[in-house]
């Protein structure tokens, strides 16, 4: 295979208008399948979450989840759809061994929400409407685990494993009609659609939306037409874009290599092509020579879907503030900058944050626990802030004890760390690790009277009144009492006991 | 006496039980003991379960010995039980190599609901490759013989249920109707066949041939026996979405009335269009005199048009295929049944499998199906299809604003020789001409024995057909015209079936 010819981006722009287009699966976090009552958790020992129906056995029939209906309907509702009133499944037929029943049931031409959109807005404030054609529900396929190949490709495989866990699960897709005259901004205009979606998607509470784990997908389609002249050029659809950033990359690659072909002389052909993350380019997939035929016909087995409109404005009044509004709201209430608000999301500790200042503590402090201290404990033991094992709870009960002076700054942090190694809440952790700022005026009297007679020189300087020269005789008295002592108290008593 | 316990009726066989005049597990016993004496010459069963069922009717005689009221007005009586139905204790082969030896890791819900009522199922009985057919004579293990002449066929798809009541190897059996797989064997072997609304019993475990269009009912050799069993296995259930949530109609009610013989008041329209041509005079003969009977039982018979039924052959003929390529895709050797491994791809091995594992009807018929549903044939064949499936469910409502039930033959002529058809698929599929009309609209039919026909003294029945959920009126009709036929003709019809031949125990 040659190279493919790649121009660079300021060209292809000043000669080429990109038509960009987006599809988006997200994996519901419904607690069962689409169609039976297997669970739907993620990373269980393979074909664990299985049964009749979701094995495709014979005679075994499927029943619409209701929550999945119900999420897909908030799905919609938020991206500013109308829900179709009456729907039916359809049956997309086609062989594939991690299928069970070789057919995907899927909503075909009667998809539960359409004709939305999401004003996307880009990192210099600029808002970006992108329209939404439609919302859909299917089932997710299994896997195929092909061993023995070089590559973990079907092609020299010795043979394939299959697990059916991820059978069944429920799936909306989004897709976007074609977002038009973008230009430049085309990559940047992806990668915050995707963003964005992603973040209404989490603050509606139906998905996981982790792209590393597969729980949202994002398909590029691209095409470019030459400036000005509104002729749509042939797409190539990318898979396999897993991150937020890729979805930029993809987007950039692929209209670099449109362009390299076009000004060669030659045609884009319409195809799959797989996105690769190490080298940030495309390669080939599958070419469609005809639109391949999915023998689409309504699925006999399943009754339509009929929300009534009371239903849709009941499931309407659920939907949360919207995470950018939030957001909004968030950076007024506590006085943060665009760039301070902005690392605050990008670390993912908007919503600890905002979940410890509910848990009642103040926001300075909750903000200054989860970027400084937590997030390098996390950076430490390799896991998302989110993922810590401490709640917004404990922090703000942590919080709390710092400000009534039962710890110090030191021994909070402890206490943290006891609560990260699993040692129980807050409180226990300084029940078992005997944590307490020791305030016994009896205890600290006794030490400050050992350190002074060990020091004699620096009492006398004290004495003398030189205030500052305590400082030694604290960091000796805490030394003592192993950090528990309230080091204000220490300082006060050597001055009492000097005076 | 164990030979007498075959010929009874379901009804009186389960008084005998409950009363403990016999046990649950004489009457097993006697079945499965005619069954060893005439399978070879019928070939109604794919699986006898003897032991199971031995040990399923000691579970009711000592439930009824302990002094508890039975499970249901059927408990102890023996069924038999087609073969695509599945049953996590026996094969589910529906009649097809690709399942050969399979046995589900589950019960249907039907299966379930029989093991609830008491019912003893002696095993699994012979069909056409997953229903389709008219004969048995597509099925993968060989031809169900009617026990009327051996060398006819006994109807198809549930020949093997219709076979085993009407050779005494079972007084109860269960059969699916896609298009007439119920009614057209229960008329060629002069025994009863219930097609019930769609949607009334659950179809969760019933391997579909085409889903819009199956449903399984009761088979027996008397209305009320009919009714019972109907009893027993619908009403609604949570696994299957297209189950109806409606009370069951009350059918056994319906039937005991039906019984004392009086039909004054009641309407009954002769379908115009499931008349004339091609059928058999024999069948004609006997389809006027039932209209005779029931007339003298009060009833008013009108004629009435249903113009669209005429379609009805055709569209069923691209909607069944078309579900039919998509319900049987998942035989792929993947997960379950027949496995050649032939080729080193799963592609090759799916082709390889398909093609050993399914018979030429199956093959007919998925290929019809495929061809149906793809792009640019769509809308010509499946999409005109539903059209017509439409239309000839309003030709039903027109007609039952008129009248309170329909009639017509069940089947266009009595049954056929053995090969007689084998290898023309439309004569074959004609078999389902006046039966496939209530498949398409989900309405409710059933046949009843209206006589034999002159030429050939074979069995020929009589179709009623009533709105959905209409059984009781339909039963009610079934069983006035059986009783006045019997009594005009000193007994049931069955009653004059020759003695097969005993092989020698
Ligand atoms: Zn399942």
């Amino acid at each position: 295979m040659s190279t493919p010819t790649l121009i660079e981006f300021d060209d292809v722009v000043a000669r080429f208008d990109p038509m960009l287009g987006l599809e988006v699966h997200v994996e519901l976090s419904t607690n069962t399948k689409m169609f039976c009552g297997c669970p739907t958790e993620f990373g269980a020992e393979p074909n664990t979450q299985v049964c009749p129906t979701c094995l495709g056995m014979p005679g075994a029939l499927p029943v619409v989840n209701r929550t999945a209906v119900e999420s897909a309907i908030r799905i919609g509702l938020a991206l500013n759809c109308s829900i179709a009133p009456w729907g039916r499944f359809a049956r997309k037929n086609y062989f594939y061994p991690d299928m069970p029943k070789n057919f995907q049931t899927s909503q075909y031409d009667e998809p539960i929400a359409v004709d939305g959109w999401l004003d996307v807005e880009l990192d210099d404030g600029t808002i970006v409407r992108v329209e939404i054609e439609r919302a859909h529900m299917e089932e997710d396929t299994g896997k195929s685990l092909h061993v023995g190949g070089a590559t973990g490709r079907i092609h020299g495989a010795e043979y394939s494993l299959l697990d059916y866990n991820r059978a069944g699960v429920p799936l909306i897709e989004i897709v976007t009609k074609m977002i038009p005259d973008t230009g430049a901004r085309a990559p940047e205009v992806a990668r915050a659609y995707v963003t964005q979606l992603r973040d209404l998607v989490k603050s509606l509470g139906v998905s996981d939306v982790r792209m590393d784990q597969g729980s949202m997908r994002c398909d590029v389609n691209l095409s470019l037409s030459p400036k000005g002249s509104g002729v749509l050029g042939t797409r190539s659809e990318t898979k396999n874009v897993n991150s937020l950033r890729s979805v930029e990359r993809a987007v950039r690659y692929e209209m670099s290599r449109h362009a390299g072909v076009l000004l060669d002389g030659g045609t884009v052909v319409q195809e799959t092509r797989h996105f690769e993350e190490q080298s940030g380019s495309t390669r080939a997939g599958r070419i469609k020579e005809t639109s391949e035929d999915y023998r689409y016909f309504p699925e006999p087995d399943l009754v339509p879907i009929a929300p009534t409109p009371e239903w849709v404005e009941e499931l309407r009044g659920t939907l949360p503030e919207l995470p950018w509004e939030r957001r909004k709201r968030i950076s007024a209430e506590w006085g943060l900058t665009a760039e301070e608000l902005r690392d605050l999301v990008n670390a993912g500790a908007l919503d600890l944050i905002e979940a410890t200042v509910a848990a009642g503590a103040p926001a300075g402090e909750a903000r200054s626990w989860w970027v400084a201290y937590l997030t390098q404990q996390a950076n430490t033991a390799g896991v998302p802030l989110e993922e810590l094992a401490i709640t917004p709870a404990q922090v703000a009960r942590v919080i709390e004890l710092v400000t009534s002076g039962e710890l110090n700054n030191k021994l909070a942090r402890q206490v943290v760390d006891g609560v990260l190694a699993g040692e129980g809440s807050p409180d226990e952790v300084v029940e078992s690790r005997g944590l307490k700022v020791v305030s016994d005026d009896g205890a600290l009297i006794a030490a400050v009277d050992e350190a002074l007679a060990a020091q004699p020189d620096v009492a006398e300087k004290i004495r003398g009144g030189k205030v500052a020269a305590a400082g030694a005789i604290v960091g000796a008295v805490m030394k003592a009492t192993k950090g528990q002592a309230d080091a204000k108290r220490v300082r006060e008593l050597i001055i009492e006991r000097c005076g | 006496m164990s030979s007498d316990l075959t010929r009874l009726d379901a009804a009186t066989l389960a008084e005998k039980i409950h009363s403990r005049e016999v046990s649950a597990v004489e009457a097993a016993q006697a079945h499965l003991d005619r069954i060893a004496a005439v399978e070879g010459d019928v070939h109604a069963f794919l699986h006898v379960a003897g032991e199971s069922a031995l040990e399923s009717a000691a579970l009711v005689d000592a439930s009824i010995a302990a002094g508890t009221a039975p499970a249901s007005p059927l408990a102890g009586v023996p069924l038999a039980l087609k073969d695509v139905f599945a049953t996590i204790d026996m094969p589910t082969t529906c009649g097809s190599r690709i399942l050969e030896g399979w046995r589900p890791p589950y019960d249907a819900t039907l299966t379930s609901r029989l093991r609830a009522a008491g019912i003893t199922i002696l095993g699994k009985t012979n069909m056409d490759e997953f229903a389709m057919g008219s004969s048995t004579e597509y099925s993968a293990y060989g031809p169900t013989h009617n026990p009327w002449a051996l060398d006819r066929i006994a109807g198809g798809s549930g020949g093997g249920s219709a076979a085993a009541l009407a050779a005494f190897e079972a007084p109860l059996a269960i059969g699916t109707d896609t298009g007439g797989s119920i009614r057209q064997p229960a008329a060629v072997t002069g025994t009863v066949g219930v097609k019930p609304t769609y949607g009334g019993v659950s179809r969760y475990g019933l391997v579909a041939c085409a889903s819009s269009l199956d449903q399984g009912g009761p088979c027996a050799r008397t209305v009320l026996d009919a009714a019972l069993l109907h009893e027993v296995i619908a009403g609604h259930d949570p696994l299957d979405s297209t189950s109806i949530d409606a009370p069951v109609p009350a059918v056994v009610e319906a039937a005991r009335l039906g019984a004392t013989g009086d039909l004054s008041g009641l309407r009954v329209g002769v379908v115009r269009e499931l008349g004339g041509e091609g059928y058999q005079p024999g069948v004609r003969a006997s389809f006027d005199a039932a209209l005779r009977r029931l007339e003298k039982l009060g009833a008013e018979v009108v004629e009435v048009s249903c113009p669209h039924f005429e379609y009805g052959l055709a569209a069923y003929y691209l909607i069944l295929p078309s579900e039919v390529s998509s319900n049987l895709a998942r035989f792929d050797a993947m997960r379950y049944g027949l496995r050649v491994e032939k080729g080193a791809s799963a592609e090759e091995v799916m082709a390889a499998t398909r093609e050993a594992g399914f018979g030429p009807e199956v093959k007919r018929r998925i290929i019809l199906g495929t061809y149906a549903l793809s792009s640019g044939y769509y809308d010509a064949y499946y999409g005109q299809a539903q059209k017509v499936r439409t239309l000839i469910s309003r030709d039903f409502a027109a007609a039952f604003a008129q009248v309170d039930v329909l009639v017509s033959p069940t089947a266009p002529t009595t049954a056929f020789p053995i090969g007689e058809k084998i290898d023309d698929p439309l004569a074959m599929y004609l078999n389902d001409l006046a039966t496939i009309p209530t498949n398409l609209a989900g309405v409710a039919g059933m046949s009843v024995p209206s006589g034999l026909a002159e030429e050939d003294g074979l069995p020929v029945g009589l179709q009623i057909m009533a709105p959905a959920l209409g059984e009781a009126v339909m039963y009610r009709v079934g069983a006035a015209f059986e009783a006045a036929r019997n009594a005009d003709e000193s007994g049931p019809l069955i009653a004059r079936i020759p003695e097969l031949e005993v092989a020698a125990r």
